[in-house]
């Protein structure tokens, strides 16, 4: 008999997200790692500002709103005031890898036991679909009309690929959540980024290729191919960085 | 009678923050209050606390939200540029209702400005310093016994009222050393139920957060901070008077400023003109009742600053037009001198400084 319940740690209401947007498959994931490590009771999440500004609403743990780009100085603070605590943050690519980037790579340098779920979708989706850090070359978005000229607002960043240079960070993956196999990758990644805190092995980042149907211009299922023929070749899925393997 | 020790203001706002059960530390270097952080990177690792050199301003507010959102006593502190820097996170805790100590040792302005003296961030201090509704409680103290005892205050307020403190000090008061008792009576710390510390599967989630899209919420939000604001104003006004009791002129100075102006009043004494010192402690709640009251007695209010005049708004809304209100100022790093204040009192004694 299969049973498929909702999992534990996430809470029962309705979320905002747009039909076909990957956010709830990976707000799925990280509950369901909770509820396995058994971590609930002692683990404080720290919501973005973005779409999932309102995680903060959808997990059952304990939960704070950062500023734009700040989550993971607050995750320092979180971290540091109780060390037994399980902390992660939630955050896009314009969080992440634009306004916050100094506060991600600087957590990274430091090691700072924490846990990142990226959610690298390639455009800003709150706001109404402007060019993210994260954009592909040619992207048309709401600030790139015409596609995004590299030569004038520069190249997407590779997030992993560049923490991975830092002597930091114990654990860099990007996963994607476009089929069944990459979904089952994505459990096993966030599953080690929690377990490596647990473990007190320090920072660790999975980033997740996700996709954005309302502002990609996409449906659902042509989202998911544009990730998979445009998105991974650009941000080839992999493990960049995993110190306790060597 | 309790030991006295020689330090630096600087130094007396690290070791009274730690007497007073502070055991977090995030900051960033700038001049002039790096002997803060110097001096907690040695004792925190000590007794088994945190200190941090952030990335920047903006990441060690945030981490003082963190570490305040889990329930625990933090601060962080700077010099004006990098106040300006943390005002986004001021602005969050204070939506959050976050409370923690913030220390500005403020210096001359506006952009890098200098690294000399200064009181020019009390607007920035005192009118809410970043975007949206709020209010900090600002102390300013004026010797380096207060730089020790309102920090110990500000922790204790912070966490009474739910709001950030502010000890707003300047280059002078942080590195000024003198004789300091560090014997405080702390008052019991107060529970925090809404602390993110996990939910030991025993109560409903706590979420930390300044984000309300339903305006109405917002609104109640602000409305229940702002009653809050009327308690504080009510109880936690505090300020000092001397030789106010005949004073038909009087002084309005703080920190640095209160103590040119007290030499300056002696002096006027010995000629023989009635002038008197009000000085205000709490900037914000500002002593308003204390300079109303001056005001059906004296004929004229001078306000000493080292700036181009920002308390003197808060003293001409105080009197309300009752009595000319007149500016005594050096800006940029500089000081008053105590004969520049006497001239001003002489002047106003003559019926002058209009």
């Amino acid at each position: 008999m299969v049973v498929f319940d909702k999992p534990k740690a996430l809470a029962d209401v309705q979320m905002h997200y747009c039909p076909g947007c990957t956010h709830g498959i990976v707000h799925r994931l990280v509950a369901e790692v909770i509820d396995e490590l058994g971590i609930e009771g002692k683990t404080i999440g720290i919501a973005p500002v973005g779409c999932s500004v309102m995680a903060y609403d959808y997990f059952n743990c304990d939960m704070v709103e950062a500023a734009h780009g700040r989550a993971p100085a607050v995750a320092t603070g979180v971290k540091r005031a109780n060390p037994e605590n399980i902390v992660f943050t939630y955050q896009g690519d314009g969080d992440l890898a634009s306004i916050g980037m100094a506060e991600t790579v600087h957590s990274a340098a430091r090691n700072e036991n924490i846990t990142i779920i990226f959610i690298n979708n390639a455009i800003y989706g709150m706001t109404g679909g402007q060019m993210a850090p994260t954009s592909l070359p040619g992207q048309i978005t709401q600030t790139s009309p015409y596609g995004r000229n590299v030569n004038e607002c520069g190249f997407p960043i590779k997030v992993c690929e560049m923490l991975s240079q830092l002597d930091g960070p114990e654990y860099l993956e990007r996963v994607a959540v476009n089929n069944v196999k990459n979904v089952k990758n994505a459990k096993k990644a966030i599953k080690k980024a929690f377990q490596n805190q647990v473990d007190k092995k320090g920072f660790s980042l999975v980033e997740v290729v996700s996709s954005c149907p309302t502002n990609w211009g996409l449906t659902p299922s042509n989202a998911l191919k544009w990730v998979e023929e445009k998105m991974i070749p650009y941000y080839p899925l992999g493990v960049y960085k995993d110190r306790s393997s060597k | 009678m309790s030991e006295k020790v020689l330090m630096k203001g600087n130094e007396a706002i690290a070791e009274a923050a730690i007497k007073a059960g502070c055991r977090h530390y995030f900051g960033y270097p700038i001049t002039p209050q790096t002997e803060i952080a110097a001096y907690m990177a040695k004792r925190m690792p000590k007794i088994g606390g945190t200190f941090l050199q952030a990335e920047s301003e903006i990441a060690a507010i945030n981490m003082v939200y963190g570490v305040s959102a889990a329930g625990k006593r933090v601060m962080t502190s700077s010099s004006s540029p990098g106040i300006s820097l943390k005002g986004e996170g001021i602005s969050y805790m204070a939506g959050a209702d976050l409370p923690a100590l913030i220390v500005n040792v403020q210096r001359g302005g506006p952009g890098l400005g200098g690294i000399q003296p200064s009181q020019s961030d009390y607007f920035q201090a005192t009118k809410g310093g970043a975007h949206g509704d709020f209010h900090m409680i600002v102390l300013a103290p004026a010797s380096v016994q207060e730089m020790a005892e309102l920090t110990v205050k500000g922790f204790e307020l912070a966490d009474k009222y739910r709001v950030t403190s502010m000890i707003l000090a300047d280059g002078t008061m942080g590195q000024m050393m003198e004789p300091v008792s560090l014997d405080f009576e702390l008052a019991e710390e107060v529970e925090k139920p809404w602390a993110v510390t996990g939910t030991k599967m025993g109560r409903k989630h706590n979420i930390v957060n300044s984000l309300f899209l339903k305006p109405d919420q917002l609104e109640k939000t602000n409305i229940e901070r702002f009653e809050r604001y009327e308690i504080i104003k009510q109880n936690e006004v505090r300020y000092e008077e001397y030789l106010m009791e005949d004073a038909e002129i009087c002084i309005a100075a703080f920190g640095i400023a209160a103590r040119v102006a007290r030499n300056a009043i002696d002096e006027a004494r010995k000629q023989g003109i009635k002038v008197g010192l009000i000085r205000p402690i709490t900037l914000w709640p500002f002593p308003e009742k204390a300079f109303a009251d001056a005001s059906n007695k004296v004929k004229q209010i001078i306000s000493v600053e080292l700036s181009m005049g920002q308390m003197i708004e808060d003293i001409r809304l105080s009197v309300n037009g009752k009595v000319p209100v007149t500016l005594c100022n050096r800006t940029g790093g500089m000081i008053p001198s105590p004969e520049q204040v006497l001239k001003a009192i002489i002047n106003a004694n003559e019926g002058g400084n209009e």
